[in-house]
């Protein structure tokens, strides 16, 4: 009761037993080292099986799938850490190819200015979604499903519900430089490094978190959490613009069917990668590995020659069964 | 159940043996030994936090105590959940309704138990034992087909005890039952409870309305910062014992210390006002004064608080500060909205901003922050370390150019922990797993760095024990000292009359009495609180289906 009472002893000890630095990084190593190992396992694994799948061949497979989920996946992790979520991506992705092919074939417009316009496209498809779930404070489940159709449907509008074949113009993006490595997957590896560092290390990023963790409290903070919405759902359907420009530069066409069902692709390896539905938590560079696992696990299974049926059962399962560890783990660290 | 024979007075029918709670290593109940007998009607007072809640909740199974043991009509009484308390006829109604609001009058009565052949509900037979039920109560005007969601909130409170008068019920707890409810159906609920009573049920009435007390109680409980102060018969009890027994204890000697020097005037609250929550407050806080706000739960005194955040959008009156000593940054933030117009109050240039902030971060700009009631819901990341929480409130100290700046935040974060005494393992700990008083240290350490001139406090010592306690008080001197106006609302007259230089009493939404330093008296700050009970307005009914 008394404001004058000296601090106990035991507080005193407390407090000059003073905790000490430890780097972010360190505290994530675990989950680095866990996913790895479960990558190096499935790797293996498929070796054993299959004695085609130790190749080089393999390997420029997988990373030609990889880029355009990558890019997807790193704004979907910004998306589920805001507690949202972003079903339109893969109809996005579509739209975007398709505009540019429109732009290049029919308009003749110059290839930078038609991936700009792809560029455009995502973003503002993103926006879209970004802006009405927060004006009419709608979730962003139903908003992003709305335009999940409405933008698959503008795709078979632009392309006119045919495949548009663009040629060579920018197959330069996906063309492998050295053993596979391509510009777009250059791309991809630059954009989780610095997605990485703007979650953990700017302003924005630490808003992000926080609005994911508990939206009221950043208001109360002084934080608006309007534009960061917007923000992250504009970024996605940006960086979802950028993956239709790769798709479109890997096949040398725009399929106005291109990556229908691959928004859900997107959100289960942003979940291997232990970014939680419920928002607040997530790390860009788990999704990375969870990514490389997909992108493994469909080349390993092609490779072994299981049936499309089996392929998609095993996939689901492993989905279900790396979100129950994560949930695991968590419990015995908060506890 | 069968029917056990009714117990002689010499074994009550309850009996409550030094049963302790603790939340979180605080205790909230000390050992408190109680009978109930059959027949009787115990009124459980004391003041807000005193450990009501607590106790009537233990009773009914909704939360297990920490220490002691009970026995229902002489045999060992430990429930485990609310529907094991209930099956041995113990049961509750809540403050907060348990009803489901799209599931209709009838479907609400008899949820959980409703005559069914093979799942399908036989509603001609739900209707006429809904109907019985709600006639037990003088409710018959009620159509048992009507969805709750559209009684108006005391006709539900009423639907809420007529689903508990089971003919099975043996105690039945009621916590602050007429909170919502009109005199007419106050009548109704205690007509109810003689009739119980006289079957022989033992009725534990929670509240702290004193004049109602008197009219229903036999004995009455009183309750004191979780210790039981005394229980005696209710005849020849006056009001003024009532109250002498829930303040009790000797006058802390901080209470003689001398006001502390005021300064100019910081923050000028004008008639502020949102629907009937906060009708037309005005007030001054002035540089290094703590200003206190007393009032019972509900009297308005968090809403009045959110308001001038600007958490909530005032709908009338406005606020006005000082402009003159502003860094440049926050002028012009304050230069930002075109409702603001700049007038001269005594000496001093100050700036008018008509019906308060429109949100936090303009609050912020202008110097003002708010320290939450409910730190879990709206203070806090739970979830997140100590380091985010504590810089939330201005990341631009620890960043540049957006960009964090680690070595920096961690450095801030070291001194906080240091300067504020925080327990914790690291700065990296989630703040979820500190305890109450390091939690809300955490909070504080958010308004040290940033110019904060007023410092809106709600319940800042809630869940936090008494060591703790003493931390924060010191903590708020010392902000007061620095010059910083401290609005700090508290349900603990004692930490209010310790700490305060002015306490304003809040009752039903306007500020009734404002007492200087030594003028006040517990017994005067409670009657302030109580002012509202003879002349309550009658609560606003939404439009229903049976408004008489």
């Amino acid at each position: 009761m008394n404001p004058s009472t000296p601090p106990s002893p035991a507080a005193a000890a407390a407090a000059s037993t003073a905790p000490s630095a430890t780097p972010i990084w360190r505290t994530q190593l675990g989950t680095y080292l866990g996913l790895a190992l479960v990558l190096a396992g499935m790797v293996g694994l498929f070796s054993w099986l299959s004695e085609y799948f130790w190749s080089v061949e393999t390997f420029v497979t997988i990373a030609n799938e990889i880029p355009a989920l990558a890019v997807m996946a790193v704004g979907m992790t910004f998306v589920l850490i805001i507690a949202g979520i972003d079903l339109s991506v893969g109809s996005v992705m579509a739209l975007a190819a398709a505009t540019s092919a429109a732009a290049i074939l029919q308009w003749g417009w110059p290839v930078p200015a038609a991936a700009a316009l792809a560029l455009v496209t995502g973003l503002v498809c993103g926006t879209i979604t970004g802006a009405i779930s927060v004006a009419w404070r709608l979730p962003s489940f139903i908003v992003s499903l709305g335009m999940l159709e409405a933008v698959r449907g503008s795709a078979y509008l632009v392309t006119d519900s045919r495949t548009q074949y663009v040629g060579d113009a920018i197959s330069w993006l996906a063309a492998p430089l050295v053993g596979g490595i391509s510009v777009a997957f250059l791309i991809a590896l630059v954009l989780v490094v610095v997605a990485q560092l703007v979650l953990s290390r700017t302003v924005f990023g630490r808003s992000v978190v926080g609005i994911g963790t508990n939206e009221e409290a950043m208001r109360l903070a002084g934080v608006d959490p309007r534009p960061v919405r917007i923000i992250v759902f504009a970024v996605t359907g940006l960086l979802a613009g950028l993956a239709g420009l790769m798709q479109s530069a890997r096949l040398e066409a725009a399929d106005p069917n291109a990556g229908s069902g691959m928004e859900l692709q997107v959100i289960a390896a942003v979940v291997i990668g232990g970014t939680s539905l419920m928002g607040g938590r997530g790390s860009v560079v788990t999704t990375a590995f969870g990514v490389l696992i997909i992108a493994v696990l469909e080349a390993g299974l092609a490779q072994v020659g299981a049936s499309e049926p089996s392929k998609r059962i095993i996939t689901g399962c492993v989905i279900v069964a790396a979100v129950i560890i994560d949930t695991l783990r968590q419990r015995r660290t908060t506890h | 159940m069968p029917h056990t024979p009714s117990p002689t007075p010499a074994t009550p029918l309850l009996h409550v043996d030094a049963v302790g709670k603790d939340y979180h290593g605080t205790t909230v109940l000390h050992d408190v030994t109680l009978a109930l007998n059959a027949g009787e009607v115990l009124a459980l007072t004391g003041e807000n936090g005193a450990g009501k809640s607590t106790l009537s909740k233990i009773i009914c199974g909704l939360t297990p105590a920490t220490r002691g043991g009970m026995r229902l009509a002489g045999a060992a009484f430990m429930p485990e959940s609310r529907q094991d308390a209930e099956r041995q006829g113990v049961r509750m109604v809540m403050q907060e309704l348990g009803l489901v609001p799209t599931l209709t009058v009838a479907e609400n009565l008899l949820l959980g138990r409703m005559p069914s052949t093979a799942g399908w509900v036989r509603r001609a037979e739900l209707h006429a034992a809904a109907r019985a039920q709600l006639a037990k109560i003088g409710l018959e005007s009620i159509d048992p087909a009507t969805p709750v969601s559209r009684l108006g909130i005391g006709q539900q409170q009423m639907v809420e005890i007529a689903r508990n008068l089971q003919d099975d019920t043996r105690i039945l707890v009621l916590d602050e039952p007429t909170a919502m409810l009109t005199p007419r159906e106050t009548n109704y609920l205690f007509e109810q409870i003689a009739r119980l009573t006289a079957r022989g049920v033992a009725i534990v009435y929670v509240s702290h309305r004193l004049e109602e007390l008197r009219r229903i109680a036999d004995r009455v409980a009183v309750l004191r910062d979780g210790r039981l102060v005394d229980a005696c018969p209710m005849a020849g009890l006056s009001e003024d014992d009532l109250v002498r027994r829930m303040v009790g204890r000797s006058v802390n000697d901080l209470e003689h210390r001398p006001r502390r020097a005021a300064g100019a005037v910081v923050m000028q609250v004008n008639g502020i006002g949102r629907a009937s929550a906060v009708q037309d407050v005005s007030l001054e806080l002035r540089a290094g004064e703590v200003f206190g706000i007393a009032g019972l739960v509900g009297s308005g005194r968090t809403e009045l608080l959110r308001l001038l955040y600007g958490a909530d959008r005032a709908d009338r009156g406005s606020v006005s500060l000082p402009v003159d000593d502003f860094k440049p940054k926050q002028a012009a933030a304050l230069d930002a909205p075109a409702h603001t117009a700049i007038k001269s109050i005594a000496k001093g240039v100050y700036k008018t901003f008509a019906k308060g902030f429109h949100s936090p971060l303009q609050a912020m700009a202008a110097g003002v922050g708010l320290v939450s009631e409910d730190r879990k819901s709206q203070g806090l990341l739970l979830a997140q370390p100590i380091r985010i929480n504590a810089t939330l409130s201005d990341l631009s100290a620890v960043s540049r150019g957006g960009w964090l700046q680690g070595a920096r935040e961690h450095g801030l974060v070291q001194s906080f922990i240091r300067t504020l005494r925080i327990r914790c393992t690291s700065g990296e700990q989630p703040v979820g797993q500190l305890s109450g008083g390091n939690q809300q240290k955490v909070v504080f350490a958010r308004w040290l760095h940033r110019p904060v001139r007023v410092l809106l406090l709600d319940e800042p010592t809630r869940g936090v024990d008494v060591g703790a306690r003493a931390e924060i008080y010191g903590e708020l001197d010392r902000m007061a000292a620095e010059g910083r106006a401290l609005l700090m609302v508290s349900s603990d007259l004692r930490e209010l009359m310790a700490m305060a230089d002015r306490i304003g009493v809040m009752s039903a939404g306007r500020l009734v009495a404002i007492f200087e330093r030594g003028e006040w008296t517990e017994q005067s700050l409670l009657a302030a609180a109580f002012s509202d009970a003879a002349g309550r307005p009658a609560p606003a009914q939404p439009v229903s289906p049976v408004a008489a």
